[in-house]
């Protein structure tokens, strides 16, 4: 007899888009707050987005119990850093903190598509993306979930990002103001909402800056 | 939730794995929870299908869980019932504590997420589909969590067929602040839809409310159903003379 094989998978899409733009002095961190299941929508108020420190903001798209699971990983290991060194985490060393927590489960990992904004030392915008384990680069912009490949090669053309391969490095961040910003970024979803049967519903958007954290909310197609 | 990639075949299967879930033996169907003005109803019927046969009758598929909260749970009975150990047991501890605390709504979802996610990273997942609702302190909660760990919060919630016939029914009639009688009349009507097209549903539900006064589980009973449809009235009529 042939050993029988389990007929259920350990992971399940739940879909969704995520997008990051990095500014002079101020990042903003988009989501769509739907959550399917195959054809079917969940529900349409699920934020995929998280603070994670007080300059740390993480959107997180995929199967949901691993990215919420992931997000408590992080949760809890920033409490531990703050009662060991008395500070807050850095843009910067939490991006790096993430990357390790993802190849951690590099054997079974954490299905999760992740881009994590925030202001680094100096106050300015940054942006980190990721893959499912854990390699990341900091960036002037991200997209990353089920709506990425509409997205992306819009804000390309729209934030015109230095080469990468230029020699000094250009900075990526985009000189476009805060609001113009935001702007673009309800312009991505709309357009990805159009196409992506998994966006839609509500666009929940984060801003951070220097005066600290606001929330923005706009309605997306719910079809 | 198939799993055909052969990469995963591996990961999943070795010699000594006789002791893990391959696939559900007696399994309930779909529950359904709303939100109402005063707290939460849940319904659920009281079957226990044995695959293609209606073996059992007289499941109770809605159980309280402490002062506050109801679960419902749709898939493997068996695992049901393992869960049910586990949350008696973490209320009993609970209680113990004598402290005036108690787990609410809110905490027990949390804590059903965290053991059917774990099961799920262990490849021994716990069958199960559960709506967990209640109310702590006047606010209201109603939650799901699937058998990988999946877990939201809504104004309604279904698992299984509920999912796919009652949510749309919610999505058009629910609204906020629903009386007791329109969200029972809410509920049979999604109880009913599930009843002409599910193959597993049985035709004897028990309805569940839960406000800050406490938790009642009703009687099982029946819905009415409606065959006299012009169309099944005389099925062959337009059929003499064909073939």
């Amino acid at each position: 007899m042939t050993k029988q094989h389990a007929n259920w998978s350990p992971y399940d899409n739940n879909g969704g888009t995520v997008v990051a733009i990095a500014g002079a002095d101020y990042c903003v961190i988009a989501s769509d707050t739907r959550m399917s299941t195959g054809y079917s929508i969940l529900t349409r108020d699920y934020s995929k987005i998280i603070q994670l420190a007080d300059k740390s903001v993480m959107a997180s798209s995929g199967f949901q119990a691993d990215v919420r699971a992931l997000q408590k990983v992080l949760e809890a290991r920033h409490l531990i850093y703050q009662h060991q060194h008395n500070k807050q985490m850095s843009c910067p060393a939490m991006a790096q903190l993430l990357s390790n927590t993802l190849y951690f489960k590099r054997f079974f990992p954490y299905y999760a598509f992740n881009v994590l904004g925030g202001l680094d030392s100096e106050g300015k915008g940054c942006v980190f993306t990721y893959d499912a384990v854990g390699s990341y680069e900091r960036v002037g912009y991200s997209s990353q979930g089920s709506g990425s490949t509409l997205i992306t090669p819009y804000l390309d053309n729209q934030l015109k990002s230095p080469s990468p391969l230029l020699l000094p490095a250009k900075d990526a961040v985009t000189p476009l103001s805060e609001s113009e910003a935001i702007d673009l970024v309800k312009t991505c979803f709309v357009s990805a909402t159009e196409r992506d049967i998994y966006t839609g519903d509500k666009l929940e958007i984060v801003i951070l800056n220097a005066s600290g954290i606001r929330r923005d909310y706009m309605e997306l197609r719910k079809d | 939730v198939t799993n055909s990639a052969p990469s995963m075949i591996n990961l999943i299967g070795s010699e000594s794995d006789s002791q893990r879930t391959l696939y559900p033996y007696v399994t309930g169907t779909s529950v359904v929870g709303i939100k109402y003005k005063d707290g939460i109803l849940l319904a659920a019927d009281m079957g226990g299908s044995y695959g293609s046969t209606l073996r059992y009758k007289t499941v109770e598929r809605l159980k309280t869980v402490g002062k506050h909260s109801i679960i419902g749970a749709s898939g493997e009975i068996s695992d049901f019932q393992e869960i049910m150990r586990n949350l008696d047991e973490l209320i009993l501890y609970d209680n113990m504590w004598d402290d005036g605390n108690s787990l609410g709504p809110k905490e027990v979802h949390n804590y059903l997420t965290r053991m059917m996610y774990n099961r799920r990273n262990k490849f021994n997942p716990l069958w199960n589909s559960l709506v967990l609702g209640g109310v702590k302190n006047g606010q209201k909660y109603l939650g799901t969590v699937s058998m990988i760990g999946v877990h939201y919060e809504d104004n309604h919630v279904a698992t299984g067929f509920g999912n796919h016939l009652a949510r749309p029914l919610l999505r058009d009639e629910w609204h906020a602040d629903m009386t007791f009688e329109e969200g029972v009349k809410l509920l049979e009507k999604c109880m009913r839809v599930l009843l002409y097209r599910d193959r597993s549903a049985v035709n004897k539900l028990q309805i569940a409310k839960i406000t800050e006064e406490g938790v009642t589980i009703s009687q099982p009973y029946a819905l009415k159903t409606f065959w006299n449809f012009s169309a099944f009235q005389n099925p062959t009529a337009g059929a003499e003379g064909s073939w």
